[in-house]
């Protein structure tokens, strides 16, 4: 098998299979509000992976500054996320999502 | 309009008792008792006397006034304004009205001595002179209807005058609710009018309608079509009804002897309950165009005539008899009414006021002297002890049975003969009516007059004492405020939660301060109460005959009264009576061969028979007519009827609004049914909030992609191509 072979489609079949996954994750996970986090993170990345797929396809290299600027605010994103949940199992002593339904009408 | 009668006068004569009324109303505390009285009978004074001036101008000079005093709003092209209409009528009527509330206006001084209401008492009855003198005095229908509301006001604040006792504040309440029936009628006739001529006032919708001839109609538009001015007039008369307490809407009247006996003669008996009469009589244009209207009025009238005397003949409270016999009284001048013969009914009404005030003041007069026992089976033999009183009352009762010359035998063998002149339908009955019931009201009159004044000194043993035999034993407590001797009383009256023990003490407890009658002695009352019985004797002798050529036959009422000669003859026919008998004189002279003469010296003769010579006749009758009996003393079961049916069928139908309408329907559908669909819904919906987390990213998510879809699906559809 070429390694030329791989081309765009396989890439965005990556990305999209890294997005279902994630959106999998969001959903079927009842225990661990990390893994949510975790998800997400995941999710950025399918994204990412488009953007560069993209970018080397077009030959423009706009779309991988871009991925830098999405892993800097994923990176922050997950350290408030984290802050967040330490302060959260501070207070109600667990982090499990089930638990979490205040928002409940 | 005449110069001789100027503005200022005439708005003097109702201004001056409601100044009266505002200053020992308001400042009552202030100004003490005394002032009190002072300055309503000044007020009343004044109107008296201008109203004399008025009434002598009108004689005279022939003076009329006819204009607007102050128009307060015009809307729509129909004028709102207060204004006088002053013609013979008027006048007449606001002598009558001021000449009485004086009379009664100073008795009141002895008779309210020591209630703690006295300053109150006169601010009502000077308010109650204002409203009814701005009721006569109308040009217009809404200054008519405010005067007619206002006395009616008064009328319910005075019959519960003792706001503490339970059957007086039932009365009141009776008295107002039967007299917002007879003004609903009222105020639709003048609604109808108002509608139909655009106009309030007077001479403005009388042209309006005698125009038409009494012809427009009325259509409630199921095919039926009415007579408007029958219509009209038959709504103006259930307001009369009303407030002249005609059956079947008098159950309100003899109730409101509750009251404090000075109003009774004023209000209950002498001038408010005459504003019906004096309407219709005002009304009289209107009347004339329509024969039904006038056959309703007549046969009205005789029903009240006939059958309230009935009434009087068995009732055993002095004020009550009194009562029934004024209702049988304003049944006569109805039927005076109901045959066209206006002026004959206004002239009773007039000599009735003199008589009647008398009577009733006089009665009060033995309630006082008879420290507050009000039933006449405990008097007897008064005449010894009551001389003044005793000598009025009989120039009263005379008067009312028509006795020859005395001013009740002008007035009402005039109406007995209006009677036999007229062809209306049911002309049969009236005349039977008013003829039977000279014979009752001889009867009753003199039972009562023989029971209280003569026969045997029932006093000393009381064989009828009032807490065990009175169907309501409150009933004299009312008069236990009124007592003019002792100050014991007075902390009585002053004390809380008197309302029961007044029972007592009014019949029994005779020892509060009145040390100089143990053995229960009448006594004359002071010269207070026998002035104006005095006063209101004279016009009661004199006042029909002198009053009679110029009232009934001359030009006193000009233009105030028309009558239409051809269809009504009755005044017609009266006047050629009069002057073959030649006057006054020849008509009392006649009198001695007539029938209602004898009917009523029988009448005197059986009272005479049956209560002093042979008191055990009068058991016997009560005891052969019993069935008879017991229908009387149940007022022919209208107070039950009404209360059972009317009433209960009232508080029926509210509960049913109440329950279904209020609580099921507005209640029930409308505001929490609202508030339960609101809920329902937000039920529904909130099930979508989860409070999860994961599924709000879900839904996020899944709206992500719907949106998506939406928005390329027509990009994917054109690839497909």
């Amino acid at each position: 098998m070429n390694f030329t072979d791989i081309s765009l489609p396989h890439y965005l079949t990556l990305g999209g299979i890294l997005f279902a996954l994630s959106v999998i994750g969001i959903f079927l996970n009842r225990r661990n509000l990390i893994v949510l986090l975790m998800a997400i993170e995941l999710m950025l990345l399918a994204v990412n992976m488009n953007f560069i797929a993209f970018s080397h396809y077009l030959g423009d290299m706009g779309g991988q500054v871009f991925v830098f600027f999405i892993l800097t605010v994923a990176a922050a994103e997950s350290a408030i996320g984290l802050a967040i949940l330490v302060v959260l199992f501070r207070n109600r002593a667990t982090i499990a999502a089930d638990e979490l339904d205040a928002l409940k009408g | 309009m005449s110069a001789n009668l100027s503005l200022t006068q005439l708005v003097a004569v109702p201004v001056a008792p409601l100044v009266g009324a505002i200053v020992a109303g308001l400042f009552g505390k202030q100004i003490g008792r005394a002032n009190a009285h002072r300055i309503t009978i000044l007020g009343v004074g004044i109107a008296f006397v201008l109203s004399f001036m008025t009434l002598l101008s009108v004689v005279n000079d022939g003076a009329h006034f006819s204009g607007t005093v102050y128009e307060w709003m015009n809307a729509g092209g129909l004028k709102m304004e207060v204004g006088f209409l002053i013609d013979g009528l008027t006048a007449m009527m606001m002598c009558v009205v001021t000449f009485v509330s004086l009379m009664v206006h100073i008795y009141t001084i002895g008779y309210m001595e020591e209630d703690p209401g006295y300053q109150r008492f006169f601010s009502y009855i000077s308010l109650f002179t204002f409203s009814m003198l701005m009721l006569v005095m109308s040009n217009n229908f809404l200054q008519l209807f405010f005067g007619w509301e206002a006395v009616g006001l008064v009328s319910y604040l005075l019959i519960g005058f003792w706001f503490k006792k339970k059957t007086a504040i039932f009365a009141n309440l009776k008295a107002f609710l039967v007299n917002r029936v007879g003004d609903f009628g009222f105020i639709l006739g003048i609604g109808l009018i108002a509608s139909y001529a655009h106009t309030l006032n007077y001479a403005e919708a009388f042209d309006a309608f005698t125009k038409a001839g009494g012809l427009a109609s009325l259509s409630f538009g199921m095919g039926t079509e009415w007579m408007l001015i029958t219509v009209v007039c038959i709504c103006l008369f259930i307001g009369a009804m009303g407030k002249s307490a005609q059956f079947p809407l008098h159950v309100w009247l003899p109730d409101s002897m509750e009251g404090p006996t000075p109003i009774s003669a004023l209000i209950h008996a002498a001038t408010m309950v005459t504003a019906g009469i004096f309407m219709v009589t005002r009304m009289s244009p209107l009347f004339e165009l329509s024969d039904t209207a006038l056959s309703v009025v007549m046969i009205i009238g005789s029903i009240t005539a006939l059958f309230m005397g009935f009434l009087g003949i068995i009732q055993n409270d002095i004020k009550r008899v009194v009562a029934y016999s004024t209702l049988s009284q304003l049944g006569y001048m109805t039927v005076a009414l109901g045959l066209s013969a206006y002026p004959v009914a206004v002239f009773h009404l007039m000599t009735h006021a003199f008589f009647k005030a008398l009577l009733f003041l006089a009665a009060g007069s033995v309630i006082i002297g008879m420290h507050h026992d009000q039933d006449i089976r405990n008097m007897g033999g008064l005449r010894k002890y009551m001389p003044i009183t005793y000598w009025t009352s009989l120039v009263g009762s005379l008067a009312l049975i028509g006795t020859p010359f005395f001013a009740g035998f002008y007035s009402k063998d005039s109406i007995i003969e209006a009677a036999s002149a007229s062809h209306l339908y049911g002309v049969g009955f009236a005349q039977f009516s008013v003829t039977a019931g000279v014979f009752v009201t001889a009867f009753y009159s003199f039972r009562m007059f023989f029971l209280v004044f003569h026969g045997p000194e029932r006093f000393r043993n009381k064989p009828f004492p009032a807490e065990h035999d009175e169907p309501t034993p409150e009933l004299e407590e009312d008069d236990a405020h009124g007592h003019g001797h002792g100050t014991a009383h007075d902390a009585h009256a002053h004390a809380p939660a008197t309302a029961h023990a007044h029972d007592d003490h009014a019949h029994a407890d005779h020892g509060h301060g009145h040390d100089d009658h143990h053995d229960h002695e009448p006594h004359e009352t002071p010269w207070v109460v026998t002035l104006p019985l005095v006063l209101l004797a004279i016009p009661s002798v004199v006042i029909g005959g002198l009053g009679i050529k110029s009232m009934l036959y001359g030009s006193f009422f000009g233009g105030a009264i028309a009558y239409n000669t051809e269809k009504h003859p009755a005044m017609e026919e009266l006047a050629k009576e009069f002057n073959e008998r030649g006057g006054a004189l020849g008509m009392g002279l006649h009198a001695f061969a007539s029938v209602p003469f004898w009917l009523a010296l029988l009448g005197v003769v059986l009272a005479y028979i049956m209560y002093i010579v042979k008191p055990s006749l009068s058991e016997a009758a009560a005891k052969v007519f019993r069935p008879i009996t017991v229908i009387l003393e149940n007022k022919y079961f209208f107070d039950w009827f009404n209360e059972n049916v009317i009433a209960a069928g009232a508080r029926l139908l509210g509960r049913g609004l109440w329950k279904g309408g209020d609580q099921g329907l507005i209640d029930g559908l409308a505001v929490n049914g609202s508030a339960r669909l609101v809920g329902f819904v937000a039920g529904v919906v909130r099930l979508v909030q989860t409070g999860h987390l994961y599924w709000y990213a879900l839904v996020m998510i899944l709206g992500v992609f719907g949106l998506l879809t939406w928005q390329l699906l027509p990009y994917f559809q054109s690839i497909a191509h």
